[in-house]
């Protein structure tokens, strides 16, 4: 430890280079293909498998894994890809241990399952790495799509589109596509710009056009979209973040942590990355988890999880958690954001122990900070859209929102949960509606 | 511990793992080493006559199949006798044979098909000192196509006469190591107990192309773009070696003769299969070229615990298993077994479902909650669950109790004995009294 890590307030440059360069190292190195071949050989090729069975996108797990198994990891990749065209990125950021690794019989049994997600890593980086893409386009239908948002969803659906004929054209708010896989999760889950690389490499298909600097309610409406296309996708994701509502909420230094995560994955020097000494995080999912192990990361002296239920309530997964504790996080349980002190910037938090139906109790406490993040959830900006349901844009069956020729997917949408691979099987999901729609 | 030493057609040992007549018995400095390792005996890489020695191959002589993590699951070879001069080798036979006398130490022999080759090598082999003769009627490539190895050994006449002029000239134990490219491993057995032949070795290698080169279109190994077959070893071999034994074993011609079990031995518990089928001592070489000497010190202590758990001495082992091998008409068709899931160790992987389901008797059910339980009613108590089954153990085969109905044929399981030779559907059965 030196002065560098000890200085006070939000700076940069707290460890060396080679520091910041292991730590932000992928976070499951890839399999070799010994590794591959040793760790397919574990799948029993179940009947009826419960992985697949667990997998949001359906992907047939054991089949791929048998590609895998006997040396012909394109096929497994194009089985893979078939049901989730992002298994690319799914296979990096999909938490597997509460889905297909979760139920695998070998996890069961064992307590071990069969590494599902760096095996579906290593047959997409193969396909990806000789630049096959394994899929063609139906002869063109005439018909013309627009995709809004280019996140999970947005791209999902898209490339589904593509495949059937369609002309597509995306459109997105931001300056490049890619949405959360771009700017929302951490570095060291998508390193070496994978997520751009696949955007790169799933336009391969042919038909779709990407606008950037393009926003639904400020560039324009879903009425125009309605009128100058057949047909609309909404996979827009969630661009509001939720505020503490605490007394000092906007003093210098407390931050939204996918803001901070955005300027993180867009950084090409993390040298220049600035970061609190005392850094606090409140909430209890994976953006928590992830702005807080990134802090770590760069430098930061102390960093604390402040979340107001209790450990096992926390939206981050059990592996998330004892990551961000391996890597030095602490984790404060049933504490609620009271006020937020400091003269001008943040000096210190406070927090009252609450039950977990969030009953006070009364005890309160204070942590320094010199910065906070807020990652307590996002919200829809829902400013003329079809109907909500509760925050969300309502829909039926696969993606139908209340107007005609409209449909909606991914964390936008209601129902499933906030999940890549979930917006993945949405966007697909709704483009063979769509497909079914417009040929009808 | 338990005594393992080991007689075997005389010979003395002190325990019954031998190195077979391969690479790792081919010279002075890899014998001393088996020995410091531990084993009881080697058979020394076989000696051709006088002369100037064959030739390998310069290319690959090895190919492989593998399991799990690249185990070795199968060996091949293309290799040739020794291709050390004859009289270096029975110098160095004679040096280490003086300094472990109590080790066994067999010579084995490929000379050609005339009585004068093998009258001069016998008296050049027992000048060393070694205990045995091991002749070599089996090697399958190379030696075959000029008239030698397996090209003897798959004329049983011709194993008849070779060992008879070995017998003749020579006062030293005759074993003779036999092919398995053979339709009916009884009778080159014969042909040797009536050449005179003090005991039998068995399997030597199975003609074999491990795999083809995709990209060239040919056989592994591939020298300069062609291949020939060579000769398969390794534990894909043991259940073929298993069966060639204990054929020698139970037949009434050959029963009693001393056999030198050899094929894929590569454990302890390999080793005492060969032996309660009627080996008296095993012959090991794959598990040594995959894993190195020390891999002796596992039998040793494995076989060695095996036979003070069962309170019996290595003897008693011998020919153990023999009265138990019969003929499928034998069988007592009235024991009737249905398959039984034990639900407490089943992972619920549903192989036995899709097995069942997709290639057998449909007689296992799957419930929603991917509970997966035996139909009896269609239970046929074919093992293939048991088989294809990833935990050791969860499915097993369950004896159904005399007087009890069969649900699957709707008959009651008789009390007597009854196989094929009696049963009515036999056109040939005969009447029981």
């Amino acid at each position: 430890m030196d002065a560098r890590q000890l200085a006070a307030g939000i700076r940069a440059g707290r460890l060396e280079p080679q520091a910041l360069d292991e730590g932000f190292s992928d976070l499951h190195p890839p399999y070799d293909d010994h590794e591959a071949l040793v760790a397919a050989d574990r799948c029993y090729f179940c009947h009826d498998a419960p992985c697949a069975t667990a997998c949001p996108t359906s992907i047939d797990i054991p089949l791929f894994i048998r590609q895998i198994a006997t040396g012909t990891p394109e096929a497994a990749a194009k089985t893979i890809l078939s049901q989730n065209i992002l298994g690319g990125m799914c296979a990096r950021v999909c938490p597997t241990e509460t889905l297909c690794e979760e139920v695998c019989v070998r996890e069961v049994a064992e307590g071990k399952p069969v590494e599902i997600g760096r095996l579906q890593r290593y047959a997409t980086d193969r396909i990806m790495a000789r630049n096959i893409h394994p899929f063609e386009r139906a002869a063109p239908t005439g018909k013309r799509v627009v995709v809004v948002g280019a996140g999970p969803a947005g791209l999902s659906c898209a490339h589904r589109l593509a495949m059937k004929g369609h002309d597509v054209v995306i459109l997105d708010a931001r300056a490049k596509p890619g949405g959360l896989n771009e700017f929302g999760i951490a570095a060291y889950k998508s390193t070496d710009d994978f997520a751009a690389r696949e955007v790169d490499w799933l336009l391969g298909i042919g038909g779709i056009t990407i606008e950037t600097g393009r926003m639904l309610g400020r560039d324009l409406t879903l009425a125009e979209l309605t009128s100058d296309y057949d047909a609309v996708f909404l996979g827009i994701g969630l661009g509001g973040v939720n505020a503490l509502g605490i007394e000092g909420d906007d003093r210098d230094g407390v931050r939204n942590a996918v803001e901070f995560i955005s300027d993180l994955r867009q950084s090409d020097d993390l040298t220049a990355m600035p970061v609190g000494r005392d850094v606090v995080v409140i909430g209890g999912g994976m953006t928590a988890v992830d702005a807080a192990v990134q802090s770590k990361l760069l430098g930061a002296l102390n960093v604390t999880i402040v979340y107001r239920r209790s450990q096992e309530r926390m939206a981050a997964s059990a592996f998330e958690q004892e990551l961000a504790q391996a890597k030095g996080v602490r984790i404060i349980c049933n504490a609620t954001p009271k006020a937020v002190h400091g003269n001008g910037a943040v000096r210190e938090i406070e927090f009252e122990f609450t039950g977990d139906d969030l009953t006070p109790t009364g005890e309160s406490f204070r942590l320094p900070a010199d910065q906070v993040f807020r990652a307590i959830g996002q919200s829809l900006i829902a400013d003329g859209l079809p109907a909500l349901a509760g925050r969300k844009i309502a829909v039926e069956g696969p993606g139908r929102t209340s107007v005609a020729r409209v449909w909606a997917g991914g964390d936008c949408a209601a129902g499933g949960d906030d999940l890549t691979v979930t917006a993945v099987a949405e966007g697909r999901d709704a483009a063979e509606d769509i497909h079914a729609t417009l040929m009808r | 511990m338990a005594d393992l030493t080991s007689t075997f057609v005389g010979i003395k040992s002190p325990n019954p793992f031998w190195l077979a007549s391969a690479p790792p018995t081919d010279k002075e400095y890899n014998v001393r080493r088996a020995y410091e390792a531990g084993w009881g005996g080697v058979v020394w890489k076989t000696l051709g006559e006088e002369g100037p020695p064959v030739v390998n191959v310069n290319g690959p002589r090895y190919g492989a199949i593998w399991g799990a993590d690249r185990r070795l699951l199968g060996l091949n070879n293309i290799e040739l006798i020794t291709d050390r001069p004859l009289e270096v080798n029975l110098r160095e036979i004679k040096a280490v044979k003086r300094d472990y006398p109590d080790r066994a130490l067999v010579v084995s022999l490929m000379v050609p098909c005339e009585e004068a080759a093998w009258k001069a090598i016998l008296p050049l082999v027992e000048e060393t000192g070694a205990d045995g003769v091991e002749l070599n009627f089996g090697c399958p490539h190379g030696m075959s196509e000029r008239g030698m190895g397996s090209a003897v050994g798959q004329v049983p006449e011709y194993i008849e006469m070779v060992t008879r002029w070995v017998k003749q000239n020579s006062r030293m134990p005759c074993i003779v190591k036999l092919t398995p490219n053979i339709t009916d491993i009884r009778k080159p057995a014969e042909a040797a107990k009536r050449g005179g032949a003090d005991a039998v070795s068995l399997i030597n290698t199975i003609n074999s192309i491990t795999s083809v080169d995709l990209d060239l279109f040919a056989p592994e190994p591939t020298i300069d773009g062609k291949g020939a077959h060579g000769g398969y070893c390794g534990p894909a071999v043991k259940p073929i070696a298993l069966n060639m034994v204990a054929e020698i074993a139970r037949s009434p011609e050959t029963r009693g003769m001393p056999i030198s079990g050899i094929g894929g031995v590569t454990t302890w518990r390999d080793a005492a299969e060969f032996m309660a089928l009627g080996a008296g001592n095993v012959q090991v070489c794959t598990a040594a070229m995959t894993y190195g000497f020390k891999v002796v010190q596992e039998m040793i202590s494995g076989l060695s615990q095996y036979l003070d758990e069962k309170g019996v001495g290595l003897s008693d082992l011998v020919g153990r298993a023999v009265p138990n091998v019969s003929d499928w008409q034998n069988l007592n068709l009235n024991a009737i077994s249905k398959a039984k899931i034990d639900q407490d160790l089943c992972i619920s992987c549903g192989r036995c479902y899709a097995a069942c389901e997709d290639t057998s008797h449909q007689a296992i059910a799957m419930s929603e909650d991917r509970v997966f339980t035996v139909k009896d009613d269609e239970c046929v108590a074919c093992n293939l669950c048991v088989n294809v089954c990833p935990v050791e153990g969860c499915i097993s085969m369950e004896r159904m109790d005399v007087g009890a109905t069969d649900p699957r044929t709707g008959k009651v399981v008789p009390a007597e004995f009854g196989d094929w030779t009696t049963h009515p559907n036999n056109p040939m059965a005969r009447a029981a009294e």
